[in-house]
């Protein structure tokens, strides 16, 4: 019942119910038209008949008198399955004719349909429709020529049967149609439903069934089935991040830990607490940057920093930070090369572009070492590059193997060689999300010797 | 923590602040009152929004230190409020919201400075008594003095015992920040926000070279030093032969 209750339910059902009533009663007025009409047709033929008997009688009354007349009447009314005939006197006495009428039908000449009896027929009660007309003749004689409605009855009988029939078989039909399409359809949501009951409950991997019919309902599939794909993609993404950010933040959580454990264990006065607790703070305040670098960049890879995108100049913001860093690399000493000429106008977040610069200048004067030629050891480069805008930052350090270029850009890959330098291995990861944030690329080359590394941003829309 | 306040000399005309926490971390709170008491301040605390806005309007406070997300009423909210009715008291947001979009909404809202949790509190204290002295000054100003060093704001020209010392622009802009807070310890952070307009961290510290840089120039060959490192906190100019 509740099976039932569901497929009653359904739109399919309702859709194909409503249609079903609308077929039908068209159909029943297409069959009563024809019936109508076909009626008529065997009425109009019974008309023609009784006209054609009727001239034909009073041709022989004018020629033979009311002799020949019931002569010819008594003849015909005598043939089986004949017309019907009555010819009376003027006060209504019948003189021949094969039928009974009520007295009252001889008073109305012209077209009559009454109810009669067979003169031959001696049950009373058995009583027949015809179609009758009545002239009177010269000398007040009244002659009457019918025909049966049998024809016609007969006639609607043998189409009402079929016409029942008909009704019946399109209504079950219906039904039957409307139930076989709804369960149709309803077995796909049905399994579209059972999928995604499936999916919320966490698992990822289900995809909606697809018929490869092509219609709606693989339409709605295939788009659900790629939402789904985003999905699990982002969520995969958010895991490989979670894992990443549970491992490179419980390395130094663990340093902090056994920090402290060991002040505890072997401290003997007041100023070895007092060390450990600076190297506690100093090693907090490295995570929080880490927290903060990690933070930013999943914020960039949201596109949430959109909104504080202005128009600014390149080369200002390239000059500014080699400003702040060029005592870094003098006191490395290394020689610092600014190549930016005002005014090179871009568009993004200023603020995160400089972070970004800042990053690969520490970087570059991290790694670099002092070039052989003296053209500049570490150079910092702004210069416009048809509809973008590009930063270039190179030094002429051991740079990075080319197998190596793309997976530095994850979060916190450090390679093995520079492991014991200082800094969070967040640096490239940052900028290459800066640079997906505008749009733009980060792409790290082969200085010879060296890393060159370029950031590409959309320079201001003209 | 005492070490930033003891290595902090009183200067004359700076007494006791009085402060208004605003914040619904109980322990995060006390902390902060106990701290700022054993710096020489009063600190009283409100536990979220609406009781925070109430007490702002009521006391007659130095600066206001207000927690971003508390309950009944969001921190922007109250400053905006106070804003609104006109009342110019300086306000520090702290926040762990603590990105660049972040710190920009919670300035136009109305606050004056923004930090991002966690912080070190060297830096919190630091950024209030910067805050107290912005209200306090003469912005009149055209020429700072801290001791024998003279720094001219319209002609940029920096002496000291009437020599001329010669200072590249960013220079002068890191001496003109130092010399405004004479007396008052600049974190290394504040000195990026204000002289180079950066707000991130950079991972090397790179003001360190800066600030010695502009020291080679300003104490060199002079008998007594004016630039001051402040351990665990910043830097610090001050007149040392007083």
């Amino acid at each position: 019942m509740t099976a039932l209750g569901k497929l009653i339910r359904t739109t399919a059902f309702k859709i194909v119910a409503v249609y079903l009533i609308i077929f039908a009663i068209f159909s029943a007025g297409v069959i009563a038209y024809l019936a109508r009409h076909t009626q008529n047709l065997v009425v109009s033929q019974i008309t023609e008949t009784v006209d054609a008997e009727m001239n034909s009688l009073q041709e022989q009354f004018r020629i033979g008198g009311i002799n020949r007349l019931v002569d010819v009447v008594e003849a015909r009314a005598q043939q089986p399955g004949s017309n019907l005939y009555l010819l009376t006197t003027f006060a209504g006495a019948s003189i021949v004719g094969n039928v009974q009428v009520p007295s009252r039908v001889l008073d109305r000449p012209g077209w009559s349909e009454i109810s009669y009896r067979r003169a031959e027929d001696r049950d009373v009660t058995h009583e027949s429709r015809a179609l009758v007309r009545l002239s009177v003749l010269p000398g007040g004689f009244r002659l009457l020529v019918g025909r049966d409605f049998e024809e016609r009855d007969r006639l609607r009988q043998i189409l009402a049967a079929p016409a029942r029939w008909a009704l019946l078989v399109i209504v079950v039909m219906g039904i039957a149609g409307a139930l076989f399409i709804a369960r149709r359809v309803l077995k796909r949501i049905d399994g579209m439903t059972a999928t995604s009951e499936r999916i919320m409950t966490g698992d990822l991997t289900g995809r909606l069934p697809v018929a490869g019919s092509g219609d709606e309902f693989d339409r709605l599939a295939n788009s659900l089935n790629a939402m789904l794909e985003r999905i699990e993609g982002l969520m995969a993404g958010v895991k490989h991040v979670s894992d990443n950010i549970a491992h490179d933040l419980k390395t130094p959580l663990t340093r902090l830990r056994n920090q402290a454990e060991e002040a505890l264990r072997s401290a003997r006065n007041e100023s070895d607490y007092r060390s450990a607790l600076e190297a506690t703070i100093e090693e907090s305040d490295a995570l929080i940057r880490t927290f903060d670098a990690l933070l930013m960049i999943s914020r960039a890879e949201a596109g949430e920093v959109r909104s504080h995108m202005v128009d600014f100049d390149a080369a200002e913001a390239a000059q500014s930070v080699a400003e702040l860093y060029e005592p870094l690399a003098e006191e490395k000493g290394l020689s610092l090369v600014v190549k930016a000429a005002p005014p090179l106008p871009a568009h993004g977040n200023r603020e995160l572009v400089g972070q970004a610069l800042a990053n690969l200048l520490d970087n570059a004067i991290k790694h670099g070492e002092p070039a052989e030629s003296g053209a500049g050891d570490v150079t910092i480069e702004a210069r416009a590059d048809g509809s973008r805008v590009l930063f270039i930052v190179s030094d002429r350090g051991p740079g990075i193997p080319e197998a190596d270029r793309t997976r530095v850009l994850e979060r916190f890959v450090r390679l093995e060689a520079s492991r014991s330098r200082p800094g969070a291995g967040l640096g490239l990861s940052l900028a290459a999300a800066v640079a997906r944030l505008h749009g733009g690329e980060l792409r790290l080359e082969d200085n010879a010797p060296g890393l060159r590394v370029t950031l590409a941003i959309p320079g201001q829309p003209r | 923590m005492r070490d930033s306040a003891a290595a902090n000399p009183t200067p004359a005309g700076r007494g006791e602040m009085r402060l208004l926490i605003v914040e619904d971390d109980r322990e995060a709170a006390e902390y902060l009152r106990k701290a700022l008491h054993e710096a020489g301040h009063m600190a009283e605390l409100a536990r979220d929004g609406e009781e925070g806005l109430a007490l702002a309007q009521g006391g007659d406070f130095d600066v206001l230190v207000v927690d971003r997300m508390l309950p009944k009423r969001d921190g922007l909210s109250v400053i905006s409020e106070l804003r609104a009715r006109g009342d110019k008291t300086p306000v520090l947001i702290l926040s762990a919201l603590g990105q660049v979009d972040d710190r920009v909404t919670g300035l136009r809202a109305g606050g004056d400075d923004y930090l991002a949790k966690p912080y070190a509190f060297s830096e919190l204290l630091a950024r209030i008594e910067a805050l107290t002295r912005r209200t306090t000054q003469q912005s009149g100003d055209t020429v700072y003095r801290v001791g024998d060093l003279e720094l001219d704001r319209l002609s940029h020209r920096v002496t000291r015992g009437g020599k001329d010392i010669p200072l590249q622009p960013r220079e002068f802009r890191l001496l003109e920040y130092l010399m405004r807070h004479a007396g008052q310890v600049v974190t290394r952070t504040m000195l990026l926000e204000n002289v180079w307009d950066y707000h991130f961290d950079p991972q090397t510290n790179v003001i360190d070279v800066h600030v010695s840089r502009l020291r080679a120039k300003v104490d060199k060959g002079f008998d007594c030093a004016l630039l001051h490192t402040v351990r665990g906190a910043g830097y610090m100019i001050r007149d040392g032969a007083r």
